[in-house]
Protein backbone atom coordinates (compact mmCIF):
# COMPACT_ATOMS: atom_id res chain seq x y z
CA UNK A 1 0.00 0.00 0.00
CA UNK A 2 1.12 3.11 -1.00
CA UNK A 3 2.18 5.93 2.17
CA UNK A 4 0.95 8.66 -0.20
CA UNK A 5 -1.54 8.52 -2.90
CA UNK A 6 -2.00 11.72 -4.61
CA UNK A 7 -4.71 11.45 -7.32
CA UNK A 8 -5.75 14.12 -9.73
CA UNK A 9 -5.06 17.50 -7.27
CA UNK A 10 -5.82 20.71 -8.81
CA UNK A 11 -5.10 23.68 -7.25
CA UNK A 12 -5.48 27.48 -8.25
CA UNK A 13 -3.48 30.51 -7.46
CA UNK A 14 -6.36 33.10 -7.90
CA UNK A 15 -6.89 32.73 -11.86
CA UNK A 16 -3.31 31.10 -12.03
CA UNK A 17 -3.63 27.36 -12.33
CA UNK A 18 -1.15 25.78 -10.24
CA UNK A 19 -1.15 22.31 -10.00
CA UNK A 20 -3.62 20.54 -12.91
CA UNK A 21 -4.37 16.97 -12.25
CA UNK A 22 -1.71 15.68 -10.33
CA UNK A 23 -1.04 12.08 -9.42
CA UNK A 24 1.68 10.42 -7.82
CA UNK A 25 1.97 7.28 -5.60
CA UNK A 26 4.94 6.78 -3.21
CA UNK A 27 5.49 3.45 -0.95
CA UNK A 28 7.36 2.94 2.55
CA UNK A 29 10.93 3.48 1.69
CA UNK A 30 10.48 5.41 -1.59
CA UNK A 31 13.17 8.40 -2.05
CA UNK A 32 11.06 10.34 -4.81
CA UNK A 33 12.98 13.38 -6.22
CA UNK A 34 10.27 16.01 -7.75
CA UNK A 35 12.38 18.28 -10.30
CA UNK A 36 10.83 20.91 -12.22
CA UNK A 37 11.05 24.67 -13.26
CA UNK A 38 10.13 26.89 -11.21
CA UNK A 39 6.63 27.98 -10.78
CA UNK A 40 5.96 24.53 -12.06
CA UNK A 41 3.91 23.61 -9.15
CA UNK A 42 6.61 20.98 -7.65
CA UNK A 43 6.85 23.31 -3.60
CA UNK A 44 3.15 23.76 -3.84
CA UNK A 45 2.74 19.84 -3.81
CA UNK A 46 4.93 19.13 -1.35
CA UNK A 47 3.42 21.77 1.24
CA UNK A 48 0.00 20.42 0.28
CA UNK A 49 1.10 17.36 1.53
CA UNK A 50 0.84 17.87 5.47
CA UNK A 51 -1.29 20.78 4.51
CA UNK A 52 0.31 24.02 4.66
CA UNK A 53 -1.24 24.98 1.44
CA UNK A 54 -5.30 23.59 0.47
CA UNK A 55 -5.80 22.33 -2.69
CA UNK A 56 -8.82 22.58 -4.73
CA UNK A 57 -10.05 19.22 -5.95
CA UNK A 58 -8.43 15.59 -5.68
CA UNK A 59 -7.43 13.84 -3.13
CA UNK A 60 -4.03 13.18 -1.56
CA UNK A 61 -4.22 10.57 1.48
CA UNK A 62 -1.00 10.72 3.22
CA UNK A 63 0.27 7.78 6.04
CA UNK A 64 -3.47 6.29 6.03
CA UNK A 65 -5.11 10.10 6.77
CA UNK A 66 -7.31 12.01 4.12
CA UNK A 67 -5.17 15.41 3.89
CA UNK A 68 -8.05 17.58 2.50
CA UNK A 69 -11.36 16.34 3.99
CA UNK A 70 -13.34 18.71 6.25
CA UNK A 71 -12.44 17.24 9.76
CA UNK A 72 -9.03 15.71 9.42
CA UNK A 73 -6.94 16.39 12.52
CA UNK A 74 -3.97 17.72 10.45
CA UNK A 75 -2.02 17.58 13.82
CA UNK A 76 -2.51 13.81 14.19
CA UNK A 77 -1.26 14.51 10.08
CA UNK A 78 2.01 16.02 10.98
CA UNK A 79 2.95 13.68 13.89
CA UNK A 80 4.12 11.44 10.81
CA UNK A 81 4.74 13.45 8.25
CA UNK A 82 7.77 15.63 8.63
CA UNK A 83 9.45 18.68 7.13
CA UNK A 84 12.29 20.25 6.23
CA UNK A 85 12.59 23.92 4.65
CA UNK A 86 14.72 26.00 2.26
CA UNK A 87 15.21 28.73 4.87
CA UNK A 88 15.86 25.87 8.05
CA UNK A 89 13.36 27.99 10.06
CA UNK A 90 14.71 27.11 12.97
CA UNK A 91 13.71 29.02 15.74
CA UNK A 92 16.13 31.24 17.04
CA UNK A 93 15.15 31.88 20.66
CA UNK A 94 16.87 28.37 21.46
CA UNK A 95 19.73 26.72 21.14
CA UNK A 96 20.34 23.40 18.50
CA UNK A 97 19.12 20.79 21.31
CA UNK A 98 16.18 23.02 22.62
CA UNK A 99 14.99 23.20 18.72
CA UNK A 100 15.06 19.33 18.40
CA UNK A 101 13.27 18.82 22.23
CA UNK A 102 10.73 21.49 21.35
CA UNK A 103 8.35 19.48 19.39
CA UNK A 104 8.67 16.15 21.37
CA UNK A 105 7.67 17.24 24.45
CA UNK A 106 4.91 19.54 23.25
CA UNK A 107 3.49 17.73 21.05
CA UNK A 108 4.34 13.75 22.29
CA UNK A 109 4.64 15.01 25.80
CA UNK A 110 7.39 13.25 26.21
CA UNK A 111 9.66 13.90 29.50
CA UNK A 112 12.37 16.34 29.66
CA UNK A 113 14.72 13.58 30.14
CA UNK A 114 13.95 11.60 27.35
CA UNK A 115 13.74 14.34 24.91
CA UNK A 116 16.81 15.14 26.52
CA UNK A 117 17.77 11.80 24.83
CA UNK A 118 15.99 11.94 21.66
CA UNK A 119 17.98 15.28 20.68
CA UNK A 120 21.45 13.78 21.41
CA UNK A 121 20.17 10.78 19.10
CA UNK A 122 19.24 12.87 16.41
CA UNK A 123 22.06 15.67 16.60
CA UNK A 124 24.43 12.31 16.56
CA UNK A 125 23.32 11.08 13.42
CA UNK A 126 23.49 14.48 11.36
CA UNK A 127 26.86 14.82 13.00
CA UNK A 128 26.36 17.93 15.20
CA UNK A 129 26.37 15.95 18.96
CA UNK A 130 29.31 19.10 20.05
CA UNK A 131 26.67 21.40 18.59
CA UNK A 132 23.82 20.96 21.12
CA UNK A 133 24.55 24.11 22.96
CA UNK A 134 24.92 26.25 20.14
CA UNK A 135 22.15 28.86 18.98
CA UNK A 136 21.26 29.08 15.24
CA UNK A 137 22.73 31.79 14.82
CA UNK A 138 25.98 30.42 15.88
CA UNK A 139 25.83 27.44 12.79
CA UNK A 140 27.04 27.50 9.28
CA UNK A 141 23.70 27.40 6.93
CA UNK A 142 24.54 23.88 6.30
CA UNK A 143 24.94 23.15 10.50
CA UNK A 144 21.46 25.10 10.83
CA UNK A 145 19.32 22.52 7.74
CA UNK A 146 21.15 19.41 9.74
CA UNK A 147 19.85 20.54 12.84
CA UNK A 148 16.34 21.10 10.91
CA UNK A 149 16.97 17.47 9.90
CA UNK A 150 17.32 16.57 13.18
CA UNK A 151 14.40 18.29 14.47
CA UNK A 152 12.29 16.32 12.01
CA UNK A 153 13.14 13.06 12.90
CA UNK A 154 12.77 13.56 16.80
CA UNK A 155 9.27 13.36 15.76
CA UNK A 156 10.22 9.62 14.44
CA UNK A 157 7.98 10.55 11.30
CA UNK A 158 6.70 8.02 8.69
CA UNK A 159 7.60 10.72 5.79
CA UNK A 160 10.61 13.33 5.36
CA UNK A 161 9.34 16.21 3.11
CA UNK A 162 12.44 18.20 2.04
CA UNK A 163 11.70 21.60 0.14
CA UNK A 164 14.86 22.64 -1.24
CA UNK A 165 17.01 21.79 1.15
CA UNK A 166 20.15 22.67 0.05
CA UNK A 167 19.08 26.10 -1.99
CA UNK A 168 20.16 28.57 0.28
CA UNK A 169 23.24 27.37 1.33
CA UNK A 170 26.57 28.16 0.16
CA UNK A 171 27.73 25.51 -2.51
CA UNK A 172 30.47 24.08 -0.05
CA UNK A 173 27.65 23.24 1.99
CA UNK A 174 25.31 21.49 -0.20
CA UNK A 175 27.00 18.02 0.36
CA UNK A 176 26.95 18.01 4.16
CA UNK A 177 23.05 18.17 4.04
CA UNK A 178 23.16 15.60 0.80
CA UNK A 179 25.07 13.04 2.82
CA UNK A 180 22.83 13.12 5.79
CA UNK A 181 19.51 12.68 3.51
CA UNK A 182 21.51 10.06 1.72
CA UNK A 183 22.07 8.11 5.00
CA UNK A 184 18.43 8.67 5.75
CA UNK A 185 17.50 6.97 2.63
CA UNK A 186 19.60 4.47 3.18
CA UNK A 187 18.59 3.58 6.02
CA UNK A 188 14.77 3.33 5.17
CA UNK A 189 13.21 6.24 5.06
CA UNK A 190 10.32 7.30 2.86
CA UNK A 191 11.47 11.10 1.50
CA UNK A 192 10.22 13.10 -1.33
CA UNK A 193 12.58 15.42 -1.65
CA UNK A 194 11.56 18.73 -4.43
CA UNK A 195 15.18 19.36 -5.45
CA UNK A 196 17.81 20.76 -8.31
CA UNK A 197 20.31 18.48 -7.10
CA UNK A 198 20.48 16.08 -10.97
CA UNK A 199 23.01 14.03 -9.74
CA UNK A 200 21.65 13.46 -6.05
CA UNK A 201 18.17 12.67 -7.40
CA UNK A 202 20.06 10.39 -9.64
CA UNK A 203 22.29 8.44 -7.19
CA UNK A 204 20.08 8.38 -4.40
CA UNK A 205 16.44 8.74 -5.58
CA UNK A 206 14.70 5.67 -6.69
CA UNK A 207 12.34 7.69 -8.29
CA UNK A 208 12.37 10.64 -10.35
CA UNK A 209 9.20 12.89 -10.96
CA UNK A 210 9.60 15.57 -13.32
CA UNK A 211 6.94 18.70 -12.77
CA UNK A 212 6.11 20.86 -15.67
CA UNK A 213 2.81 23.16 -15.92
CA UNK A 214 1.45 22.03 -12.85
CA UNK A 215 1.47 18.40 -13.88
CA UNK A 216 3.87 15.35 -13.80
CA UNK A 217 4.99 15.41 -16.77
CA UNK A 218 7.38 12.48 -17.00
CA UNK A 219 8.19 10.00 -14.14
CA UNK A 220 10.46 6.84 -13.78
CA UNK A 221 13.62 5.45 -11.87
CA UNK A 222 16.18 8.20 -12.71
CA UNK A 223 18.97 6.70 -13.96
CA UNK A 224 16.77 5.43 -16.92
CA UNK A 225 15.30 8.53 -16.99
CA UNK A 226 17.93 10.38 -17.14
CA UNK A 227 19.69 8.16 -18.87
CA UNK A 228 16.61 8.04 -21.66
CA UNK A 229 14.66 11.54 -21.42
CA UNK A 230 11.17 10.73 -23.34
CA UNK A 231 9.69 13.96 -23.47
CA UNK A 232 11.45 17.35 -25.31
CA UNK A 233 10.54 19.44 -22.28
CA UNK A 234 12.80 17.28 -19.85
CA UNK A 235 15.19 16.61 -22.27
CA UNK A 236 15.31 21.08 -22.53
CA UNK A 237 15.16 21.14 -18.71
CA UNK A 238 18.40 18.75 -18.18
CA UNK A 239 20.13 20.56 -20.86
CA UNK A 240 19.86 23.40 -19.31
CA UNK A 241 21.01 22.18 -16.22
CA UNK A 242 24.23 21.01 -17.92
CA UNK B 1 -9.34 81.95 54.21
CA UNK B 2 -6.67 78.89 55.10
CA UNK B 3 -3.01 79.48 54.22
CA UNK B 4 -1.67 76.71 51.47
CA UNK B 5 2.11 77.09 51.48
CA UNK B 6 3.91 75.78 48.94
CA UNK B 7 4.88 72.81 50.95
CA UNK B 8 1.19 72.18 51.58
CA UNK B 9 0.64 71.97 48.44
CA UNK B 10 3.33 70.01 46.77
CA UNK B 11 2.44 67.36 49.75
CA UNK B 12 -1.63 67.29 48.77
CA UNK B 13 -0.05 66.88 44.93
CA UNK B 14 2.11 64.13 45.84
CA UNK B 15 -0.77 62.48 47.73
CA UNK B 16 -2.97 62.30 44.68
CA UNK B 17 -0.23 61.17 42.50
CA UNK B 18 -0.70 57.98 44.14
CA UNK B 19 -3.52 57.27 42.76
CA UNK B 20 -2.33 58.24 39.27
CA UNK B 21 0.36 55.66 39.72
CA UNK B 22 -2.09 53.15 40.78
CA UNK B 23 -4.31 53.92 38.11
CA UNK B 24 -2.27 53.49 35.60
CA UNK B 25 -0.52 50.25 36.96
CA UNK B 26 -4.08 48.71 37.20
CA UNK B 27 -4.62 49.93 33.52
CA UNK B 28 -1.22 49.25 31.81
CA UNK B 29 -1.72 45.56 33.85
CA UNK B 30 -5.28 45.17 32.48
CA UNK B 31 -5.12 46.37 29.24
CA UNK B 32 -1.84 44.07 28.47
CA UNK B 33 -4.29 41.04 29.93
CA UNK B 34 -6.85 41.85 27.40
CA UNK B 35 -4.24 42.35 24.58
CA UNK B 36 -2.48 39.77 25.29
CA UNK B 37 -5.96 37.54 24.65
CA UNK B 38 -6.88 39.58 21.91
CA UNK B 39 -3.71 39.33 19.86
CA UNK B 40 -4.18 35.97 20.19
CA UNK B 41 -7.83 36.85 18.19
CA UNK B 42 -6.11 39.47 16.01
CA UNK B 43 -3.47 37.07 14.62
CA UNK B 44 -5.56 33.94 14.49
CA UNK B 45 -6.00 33.39 10.88
CA UNK B 46 -9.58 33.18 11.68
CA UNK B 47 -11.01 35.45 9.74
CA UNK B 48 -14.41 36.70 11.68
CA UNK B 49 -12.50 36.89 14.98
CA UNK B 50 -9.88 38.98 13.19
CA UNK B 51 -12.00 41.32 11.60
CA UNK B 52 -13.88 41.98 14.52
CA UNK B 53 -10.53 42.76 17.08
CA UNK B 54 -9.37 45.02 14.30
CA UNK B 55 -12.99 46.79 14.20
CA UNK B 56 -12.67 47.07 18.41
CA UNK B 57 -8.95 48.37 17.87
CA UNK B 58 -10.32 51.19 15.22
CA UNK B 59 -12.90 51.77 17.81
CA UNK B 60 -10.90 52.94 21.11
CA UNK B 61 -7.85 53.91 18.42
CA UNK B 62 -10.03 56.83 16.10
CA UNK B 63 -12.09 58.09 19.24
CA UNK B 64 -10.92 60.23 21.88
CA UNK B 65 -10.03 58.76 25.47
CA UNK B 66 -12.40 61.53 26.88
CA UNK B 67 -15.49 60.86 25.23
CA UNK B 68 -15.07 56.81 26.12
CA UNK B 69 -14.35 57.82 29.70
CA UNK B 70 -17.85 59.40 29.01
CA UNK B 71 -19.37 56.67 27.75
CA UNK B 72 -18.26 54.47 30.56
CA UNK B 73 -19.38 56.76 32.79
CA UNK B 74 -22.55 58.37 31.70
CA UNK B 75 -23.74 55.32 28.99
CA UNK B 76 -23.36 52.20 31.97
CA UNK B 77 -25.39 54.78 34.49
CA UNK B 78 -28.32 54.60 31.63
CA UNK B 79 -28.62 51.27 32.26
CA UNK B 80 -29.65 51.86 36.04
CA UNK B 81 -26.10 50.52 37.04
CA UNK B 82 -24.64 53.43 39.51
CA UNK B 83 -20.46 53.72 38.10
CA UNK B 84 -18.17 54.85 40.34
CA UNK B 85 -15.49 57.41 38.85
CA UNK B 86 -12.91 55.02 39.70
CA UNK B 87 -14.86 52.14 37.97
CA UNK B 88 -15.17 53.87 34.91
CA UNK B 89 -11.52 55.35 34.66
CA UNK B 90 -10.81 51.76 35.38
CA UNK B 91 -13.11 49.98 32.55
CA UNK B 92 -12.30 52.99 29.93
CA UNK B 93 -7.99 52.81 30.46
CA UNK B 94 -8.01 49.23 30.23
CA UNK B 95 -9.89 49.28 26.70
CA UNK B 96 -8.38 51.81 25.76
CA UNK B 97 -4.43 50.35 26.30
CA UNK B 98 -5.51 46.73 25.19
CA UNK B 99 -6.60 48.13 21.71
CA UNK B 100 -3.17 50.19 21.51
CA UNK B 101 -0.87 47.25 23.20
CA UNK B 102 -2.39 44.39 20.42
CA UNK B 103 -2.35 46.63 17.77
CA UNK B 104 1.27 47.34 18.86
CA UNK B 105 2.26 43.84 19.62
CA UNK B 106 0.48 42.20 16.14
CA UNK B 107 3.16 44.53 14.69
CA UNK B 108 5.91 42.55 16.29
CA UNK B 109 4.37 39.59 15.60
CA UNK B 110 3.88 39.88 11.94
CA UNK B 111 7.46 41.16 11.73
CA UNK B 112 8.40 37.32 12.28
CA UNK B 113 8.79 35.32 8.94
CA UNK B 114 6.23 33.09 8.16
CA UNK B 115 8.64 30.21 8.12
CA UNK B 116 8.52 30.32 12.22
CA UNK B 117 4.80 29.40 11.53
CA UNK B 118 5.45 26.89 8.80
CA UNK B 119 8.37 25.15 11.09
CA UNK B 120 5.66 25.04 13.96
CA UNK B 121 2.58 24.01 12.13
CA UNK B 122 4.91 21.09 10.43
CA UNK B 123 6.00 19.71 13.99
CA UNK B 124 2.23 19.29 14.83
CA UNK B 125 2.14 22.36 17.46
CA UNK B 126 -1.44 23.67 17.87
CA UNK B 127 -2.24 27.18 17.28
CA UNK B 128 -1.62 28.10 21.18
CA UNK B 129 1.26 26.15 21.15
CA UNK B 130 2.64 27.74 18.13
CA UNK B 131 2.49 31.12 19.56
CA UNK B 132 3.64 30.08 22.98
CA UNK B 133 6.75 28.30 22.21
CA UNK B 134 7.35 29.95 19.07
CA UNK B 135 6.11 32.99 18.35
CA UNK B 136 5.50 35.33 21.51
CA UNK B 137 8.95 34.54 23.02
CA UNK B 138 10.35 35.91 19.59
CA UNK B 139 8.22 38.62 19.33
CA UNK B 140 8.06 39.66 22.91
CA UNK B 141 11.57 40.59 22.47
CA UNK B 142 10.89 43.27 20.03
CA UNK B 143 8.00 44.05 21.57
CA UNK B 144 9.38 45.57 24.74
CA UNK B 145 10.90 48.96 24.36
CA UNK B 146 7.34 50.19 22.38
CA UNK B 147 5.62 48.69 25.04
CA UNK B 148 7.59 50.57 27.76
CA UNK B 149 6.95 53.52 25.58
CA UNK B 150 3.36 53.15 25.23
CA UNK B 151 2.95 53.42 29.04
CA UNK B 152 4.19 56.52 28.99
CA UNK B 153 0.70 57.53 27.30
CA UNK B 154 -1.29 55.53 30.09
CA UNK B 155 0.31 57.79 32.42
CA UNK B 156 -0.91 60.89 30.77
CA UNK B 157 -4.33 59.37 29.45
CA UNK B 158 -5.27 58.99 34.00
CA UNK B 159 -5.36 63.00 33.42
CA UNK B 160 -8.26 62.64 31.52
CA UNK B 161 -10.02 60.85 34.48
CA UNK B 162 -10.07 63.98 36.30
CA UNK B 163 -13.10 65.38 34.10
CA UNK B 164 -15.06 62.44 35.36
CA UNK B 165 -14.34 62.99 39.03
CA UNK B 166 -11.93 60.97 39.98
CA UNK B 167 -9.53 62.55 41.96
CA UNK B 168 -5.57 61.79 41.18
CA UNK B 169 -2.87 64.57 40.21
CA UNK B 170 -4.69 66.56 37.53
CA UNK B 171 -7.69 67.01 39.44
CA UNK B 172 -5.78 67.61 42.83
CA UNK B 173 -4.47 70.12 41.39
CA UNK B 174 -7.69 71.61 39.78
CA UNK B 175 -8.72 71.81 43.49
CA UNK B 176 -5.66 73.15 44.39
CA UNK B 177 -6.02 75.86 42.06
CA UNK B 178 -10.02 77.02 43.08
CA UNK B 179 -8.36 77.37 46.88
CA UNK B 180 -5.59 78.55 46.02
CA UNK B 181 -5.90 81.11 42.48
CA UNK B 182 -2.09 80.60 42.04
CA UNK B 183 -2.44 78.63 38.23
CA UNK B 184 0.90 79.07 37.17
CA UNK B 185 2.46 77.56 40.48
CA UNK B 186 -0.01 74.27 40.81
CA UNK B 187 -0.09 73.20 37.50
CA UNK B 188 3.98 73.68 37.09
CA UNK B 189 4.11 71.26 39.78
CA UNK B 190 1.53 69.34 38.73
CA UNK B 191 3.38 69.54 34.83
CA UNK B 192 7.15 68.04 36.37
CA UNK B 193 5.84 65.46 38.76
CA UNK B 194 4.00 63.60 34.94
CA UNK B 195 7.78 64.24 33.52
CA UNK B 196 8.93 62.70 36.73
CA UNK B 197 6.88 59.53 35.86
CA UNK B 198 7.20 59.78 32.17
CA UNK B 199 10.76 60.59 31.43
CA UNK B 200 12.16 57.67 33.19
CA UNK B 201 9.72 55.37 30.78
CA UNK B 202 10.84 57.36 27.89
CA UNK B 203 14.45 56.35 28.93
CA UNK B 204 13.73 53.06 29.89
CA UNK B 205 12.55 52.67 26.27
CA UNK B 206 14.91 54.00 24.66
CA UNK B 207 17.81 51.98 26.02
CA UNK B 208 15.80 48.70 25.75
CA UNK B 209 15.80 49.72 22.31
CA UNK B 210 19.11 49.80 21.98
CA UNK B 211 19.69 46.64 23.91
CA UNK B 212 17.75 44.50 21.63
CA UNK B 213 19.22 46.55 18.43
CA UNK B 214 22.82 45.36 19.45
CA UNK B 215 21.06 41.34 20.63
CA UNK B 216 20.03 41.01 17.19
Amino acid sequence: MSLVSIKDVRKNFGNVEVLRGVSMEVAQGDVVAIIGRSGSGKSTLLRCINGLETYDSGSIKADGIEVGAKDTDLRMLRRNVGMVFQQFNLFPHLTAEENVMLAPKVVNKVSDHEAKALAAETLAKVGLAEKAKSYPSQLSGGQQQRVAIARSLAMRPHVLLCDEITSALDPELVNEVLRVVEQLAKEGMTLILVTHEMRFARDVGSKLVFMHHGKVHEEGHPKEVFAAPKTPELQNFIGSIG
Amino acid sequence: MADFSFWVILENLLKATQWTVILSLVAFVSGGIVGLILLFLRVSKIPALERAVAGYIEFFQGTPLLMQLFLFFFGVALFGLEVSPWLAAWLALTFWTSAFLTEIWRGCVEALPRGQWEAAESLAFSYIEQMRYVILPQAARIAVAPTVGFSVQVVKGTALTSIIGFVELTKAGTMLNNATFRPFLVYSLVALIYFALCYPLSLYAKHLEGRFNVAR
